[in-house]
């Protein structure tokens, strides 16, 4: 019998007033400006940015203080705004070698053209709590140093000229979009990048550790990480030209990994890539390790059967707000669906009953 | 033929301008601005998304890095000047501005406008950027060998 029940309106609607309320919090403190949050965890919009895959800082900080600081709430939230957004089309690829650079390191050449370029960042601080932050007060502004004009080249190139590293196949062809067909396997290069790009930091930094602890090790060198902005040009058929339409920060990780050569190819190092939204390097690294290790197949390497060679186990489980959506329906009402489980094991009980009462009749 | 490339690539230089300024720069500056011509909307503004594409190893095969939001509109002042605008972000304000900029451009207004709004404008975000180098600059690491040993 299948009985229909209604009802919770009004828990419903009461319990989402007091989530506002405690979204709110004590109101003899300020309220947050989503100004300040942009503002002031600019990491964490950045986070919201490339998770929800869509670049937009204001609607990261809305969605950031919506979901009460929870980014992984933040991300569905503006994962379901992107899905109202009409496509207005595509933009040409960035030109990342152009990048006017905020921070660019290199952990293999230390003499760089370009040089190693520390920018605002925590490592070398020494993570300890910084007391003065909980008074408030001004920041005395940061020393300037007379800057590059030039265009900072891709450590990469240099490799290249000497022909160690594996050159990337150049192509303009139009890349499969996970968010326009469904993820299909075997995935070719361009779906995996796009799928880690949006993937769970957490997840990808678990699976690149994976192989750096031994699973499918790919000995990665960070070649070159650079974060900065770049512009952004698309076609504007109505026009008949391109166009740049905005500027976007990204965080680019190269990696240069051994490679002891195939039946096709001579030793030489080969890369892995990593390319996020905003400033978001550790996600950038883990990507272009997860990257490398998905290229086995390409490569010609062994699959170890690690799991960072997996690309249907990675790039199925790496989408945070599909793992949520499926991890957290199972909270919601399954009354019926328990009902009949419930009942399944009671007539499976009966049954075995049933069957040691007639075998023992039978002794 | 080479003055429609110029003036092609004048325009991109100007749209390119007012699609990446900041809206309370441009804003500031549009304000000043008096002369506000009769339009009528060809496409009143909308927002929507565009894929920004990056490529495998930053020089390889392009691939879906994820959208940023744009909003565009296109507009005819009364002597039939078409100014069009695709601008970064969500703002109807600031896409009516660039689109009524670039049809002012293609007017006896420009060098007014270009005085008033676009020169001013371009600074601005040149000395933001330029400050951001400035300071990248500063946190450029100094090498130095250490001499050791005896010799």
């Amino acid at each position: 019998m299948y009985v229909a029940v209604k009802g919770g309106e009004r828990a419903i609607e009461n319990a989402h007033a007091w989530l506002a309320e405690e979204r709110r919090g004590d109101t003899s403190v300020d309220e947050l400006s989503l100004a300040q949050i942009r503002e002031q965890l600019s990491l964490a919009v950045n986070r919201v940015m490339a998770e929800g895959s869509l670049y937009d800082p204001d609607l990261a900080a809305l969605a950031i203080k919506q979901a009460r600081g929870d980014l992984i709430e933040a991300i569905f939230l503006i994962r379901a705004y992107r899905t109202t957004l009409p496509r207005f089309g595509a933009s040409g690829a960035v030109d990342t070698g152009a990048m006017g650079c905020d921070r660019r390191i290199s952990a293999t050449f230390k003499d760089a053209p370009g040089g190693q370029v520390l920018g605002p960042t925590f490592d070398y601080t020494h993570r300890l709590l910084d007391f003065k932050l909980a008074a408030e007060g001004a920041v005395p502004p940061a020393p300037s140093a007379p800057p590059r004009r030039e265009p900072t080249p891709h450590i990469t190139e240099f490799l290249g000229q000497e022909g160690l590293i594996q050159r990337e196949p150049e192509s303009d062809a139009a890349p499969r979009d996970l968010t326009r067909e469904p993820l299909e396997f075997p995935a070719d290069r361009a779906l995996r990048l796009q799928s880690l790009a949006r993937g769970d930091e957490g997840f990808v930094l678990g699976m690149a550790y994976s192989t750096q602890r031994g699973y499918a090790r790919n000995h990665a060198f960070v070649g070159e990480l650079r974060i900065g902005r770049v512009m952004v040009e698309m076609e504007v058929p109505e026009l008949g030209f391109a166009i740049e339409i905005g500027e976007v920060e990204l965080t680019e990780c190269e990696t240069v990994n051994q490679f002891k050569g195939s039946k096709t190819e001579p030793p030489q190092f080969t890369r892995g890539y990593g390319l996020v939204f905003g400033q978001s390097e550790r996600k950038a690294i883990s990507m272009a390790l997860v990257d490398r290790a998905l290229r086995w197949k390409e490569l010609g390497e062994d699959n170890l059967g690690a799991p960072a060679q997996d690309e249907e186990f990675v790039l199925s489980h790496c989408d945070n707000i599909q793992a949520t959506g499926f991890l957290e329906h199972i909270k919601l009402p399954h009354y019926v669906d328990f009902q009949s489980e419930l009942e399944l094991v009671r007539k499976l009980r009966r049954e075995a009953e049933e069957r040691i009462a007639h075998r023992e009749a039978a002794e | 033929m080479a003055d429609q490339e110029k003036d092609t690539a004048a325009r991109q230089g100007w749209m390119g301008l007012l699609a990446r300024a900041p809206e309370a720069a441009l804003m500031a500056l549009w304000d000043r601005v008096e002369e506000r011509p009769a339009y009528d909307w060809l496409r009143p503004p909308e927002t929507g998304g565009v894929m920004v594409r990056g490529r495998a190893g930053g020089t390889g095969a392009p691939f879906n890095l994820g959208e940023m939001t744009v909003t565009r509109c296109a507009l005819a002042l009364s002597d039939g000047t078409v100014g069009h605008a695709y601008v970064q972000g969500r703002s109807r304000a600031k896409a009516e501005a660039a689109a009524l900029i670039d049809a002012l451009m293609q007017t006896k207004a420009a060098d007014r406008i270009r005085a008033r709004v676009l020169n001013p404008l371009a600074a601005q975000m040149a000395e933001r950027a330029e400050s951001r180098a400035a300071r990248a600059a500063a946190t450029k690491v100094e090498f130095f060998t250490l001499v050791r040993g005896e010799d």
